[in-house]
């Protein structure tokens, strides 16, 4: 009987290419069935490798993969049923179209009927029909992406692995192949696994985004998840949208801390899921860039803030539904405010203005 | 000096002629002259004695191909260079394959395909001298056999026939395959081969429909190098066949020998032509500068 369970557990997953520096160091990881999983992370930090180990181009120097309840361990990929759709696509530029897309039910053996039919059929679902005969070099880029994710999806595989897919396209056709994408995994239904280095791309994709940093995975979840409750400064930096703030905690009162810092009366943090800060421990803390709101000095703040730090506006971008306001709140680091753009226009800020910046003490997140 | 305010009409078809013309320059001495010198040659008349007498006849092309002889020797050479391509195509291409694809280190790989070319460090007359040691009466491999009992009497095919002429060729001519179609597989994106196995494709597979078909401009060039040194040479086949066996150009050179100049330039004219059709056929099937620009 044949296994359609596209799960996957990676179990203490290592991979070494000259046996000194893993490049991949103790993965664990488990992927529901017909999920769709992102690995994110800077380029060199081992997500390629990890596809590359599920896929079979690559053997783990240490651990499991189980797929589907199997370990598959030195299976050929076809063994597997893992299908790889790779960065630049790597079609086979001396066959047409459908050629290349029924190369791999050629190699099976079916007969050249069959195997036609079937791709034809493809053809139609990434919607290619009318180019069926042309060869790889006479598409758009866009067009070779579909041709990729038909090759890659005509042997009904479990698991289709997709390595920067949306790297080589330009940014519009990469916001369309992005929604594509999205629509034949779960026509598919298969578990899809896309490794990218674009946050938009897994928050808007993924069912689960996996962030990684030099081989390890930093904090895996929902992509709201992520994004909006990161784990550590890594991750909210990596995935953005946050100002990082470190400091030492000057007194811990019930559900909440203080945190010393530059402001007059300390920053006041809720606790959260940090169940241990003691006084004197050095605590990084998170506060969404939306989350910021920006007071001429003298005002009042809004209700429930009491956070309230002097800034001088460093630069203003405009960006359409928002205005993005750099702060020089941070010695040597970043603070962003993203303020509504009506709400800006209101009252518009110059560079070089100074305002006080604040948030609702609720909305600071402490960081691991 | 002011720069010619209103440009010449033909101002960038000069700049053209300047980029062609060192390669002009040594062409039509050193090949287009020649060629009709041949070419002239060939409807002179002779006095049988190496006298020849301008004109325009076409008398000399008359007996070349009414010769039995010609059909002959035009049959031998073409088994001759069969032999060799079948035997270099095989040859090279493994070799290629084996460097492109299994070598991974490519510093082995380059210093590997520079012994290739060892050979190539000494003349060509000692190269084909070598053999006689090893394929000779009283050579290594009848002695060899000999000791082993394989055989009582020694072999005298293997040095002065036809097979010496083949293996004399492929020593020779295996590079000029291995370079072509080392630089076309070269350029092969290895990505595509992940690709082909992910897809489920053996190795065989691999070969057969990935890395044949986008070797083929190198195969051709290779076939042209190797058909056209073949058939245009008569060396090799005086000594290794030790006079036994004859080619197109060997028949040509004699009658050089006899001072027969119109029939030799008579023969060589139509040697080149039946290449320049070989050569033709050849790039119908293949586009090479379609290949070597993609």
């Amino acid at each position: 009987m044949k296994n359609d369970r596209g799960d996957i557990e990676l179990a203490g997953v290592c991979k070494s290419f000259d046996g000194v520096t893993n490049v991949v160091d103790g993965v664990n990881l488990k992927i529901a069935d017909g999920a769709y999983c992102c690995f994110i992370g800077p380029s060199g930090c081992g997500k390629t490798t990890i596809l590359r180990m599920i896929a079979g181009h690559d053997d783990p120097t240490a651990g499991e993969i189980v797929i589907g309840g199997q370990n598959v361990v030195g299976l050929a990929p076809v063994q597997r049923r893992t299908a790889m759709m790779f960065q630049s696509y790597a079609l086979f530029p001396h066959l047409t179209v459908r050629e290349n897309i029924a190369f791999a039910l050629r190699v099976r053996g079916q007969s050249k009927a069959d195997r036609l039919r079937a791709a034809d059929a493809m053809i139609e679902k990434v919607r290619l029909t009318s180019f069926a005969d042309r060869l790889p070099a006479q598409l758009s880029g866009g067009q070779q992406q579909r041709v990729a994710l038909a090759r890659a999806a005509i042997t009904e595989p479990r698991v289709l692995l997709l390595d920067e897919p949306l790297s080589a396209l330009d940014e519009q056709l990469r916001v369309q192949m992005r929604q594509e994408l999205r629509r034949m995994q779960q026509e598919l239904g298969i578990t899809f696994i896309h490794v990218t280095h674009t946050q938009l791309e897994a928050i808007a994709l993924a069912d689960l985004v996996v962030v990684m940093e030099q081989g390890r995975i930093k904090q895996a979840g929902a992509a709201r998840e992520v994004y909006a409750h990161p784990h550590d400064r890594y991750v909210a930096e990596f995935m953005g949208g946050q100002n990082v703030l470190s400091g030492r905690v000057e007194k811990v009162n019930g559900a909440s801390f203080t945190l010393a810092q530059a402001a007059p009366s300390g920053i006041e943090v809720p606790l959260q899921a940090r169940p241990t800060v003691s006084v004197g421990d050095k605590v990084d803390i998170a506060v969404r860039r939306d989350d910021v709101a920006l007071v001429r000095p003298g005002r009042e703040l809004p209700p429930g803030c009491t956070a309230s730090l002097p800034s001088r506006v460093l630069a203003i971008e405009y960006q359409g539904y928002f205005v993005k306001v750099m702060l020089d709140t941070v010695p040597d680091d970043e603070f962003v405010a993203y303020v509504p753009e009506k709400t800006f226009f209101a009252d518009p800020f110059t560079v070089g203005d100074v305002v006080m910046a604040t948030w609702a003490t609720g909305s600071a997140l402490p960081l691991a | 000096m002011q720069p010619a305010q209103s440009p010449i009409p033909s101002r960038s078809n000069l700049a053209g002629w300047l980029y062609v013309l060192p390669l002009v320059l040594v062409l039509v001495p050193f090949f287009v002259a020649p060629i009709l010198v041949v070419l002239a040659a060939s409807f002179f008349a002779t006095d049988g004695f190496g006298g020849l007498t301008p004109g325009f006849t076409l008398a000399s092309y008359v007996e070349v191909l009414h010769s039995a002889l010609t059909l002959k020797l035009y049959l031998a050479t073409i088994k001759f260079t069969v032999l060799t391509w079948i035997f270099t195509l095989i040859i090279g291409f493994f070799v290629a394959y084996f460097l492109v694809f299994h070598v991974r280190n490519q510093l082995l790989a380059i210093g590997l395909f520079l012994l290739c070319t060892v050979p190539f460090w000494t003349s060509n007359i000692i190269r084909m001298i070598s053999w006689i040691p090893l394929l000779g009466k009283e050579g290594l491999i009848n002695q060899a056999l000999l000791a082993l009992d394989v055989i009582r009497q020694p072999l005298e095919v293997l040095l002065f026939s036809d097979l010496a002429v083949v293996i004399a060729y492929v020593h020779q001519l295996t590079i000029f395959m291995i370079v072509p179609i080392f630089n076309s597989m070269a350029r092969i994106d290895k990505k595509l081969i992940e690709a082909a196995i992910d897809a489920g494709a053996s190795r065989f597979d691999i070969m057969r429909l990935i890395v044949v078909p986008m070797s083929k401009s190198g195969i051709a060039l290779g076939t042209i190098f190797v058909v056209s040194i073949v058939m245009g040479d008569f060396f090799v086949v005086k000594v290794m066949s030790g006079g036994g066996s004859a080619s197109v150009v060997s028949a040509f050179y004699e009658d050089v020998g006899v001072l027969q100049y119109p029939t030799a330039a008579a023969s060589a004219v139509l040697l080149t032509l039946v290449l320049v059709a070989i050569v033709a056929l050849i790039l119908r099937t293949v586009d090479i500068r379609q290949e070597i620009t993609r």
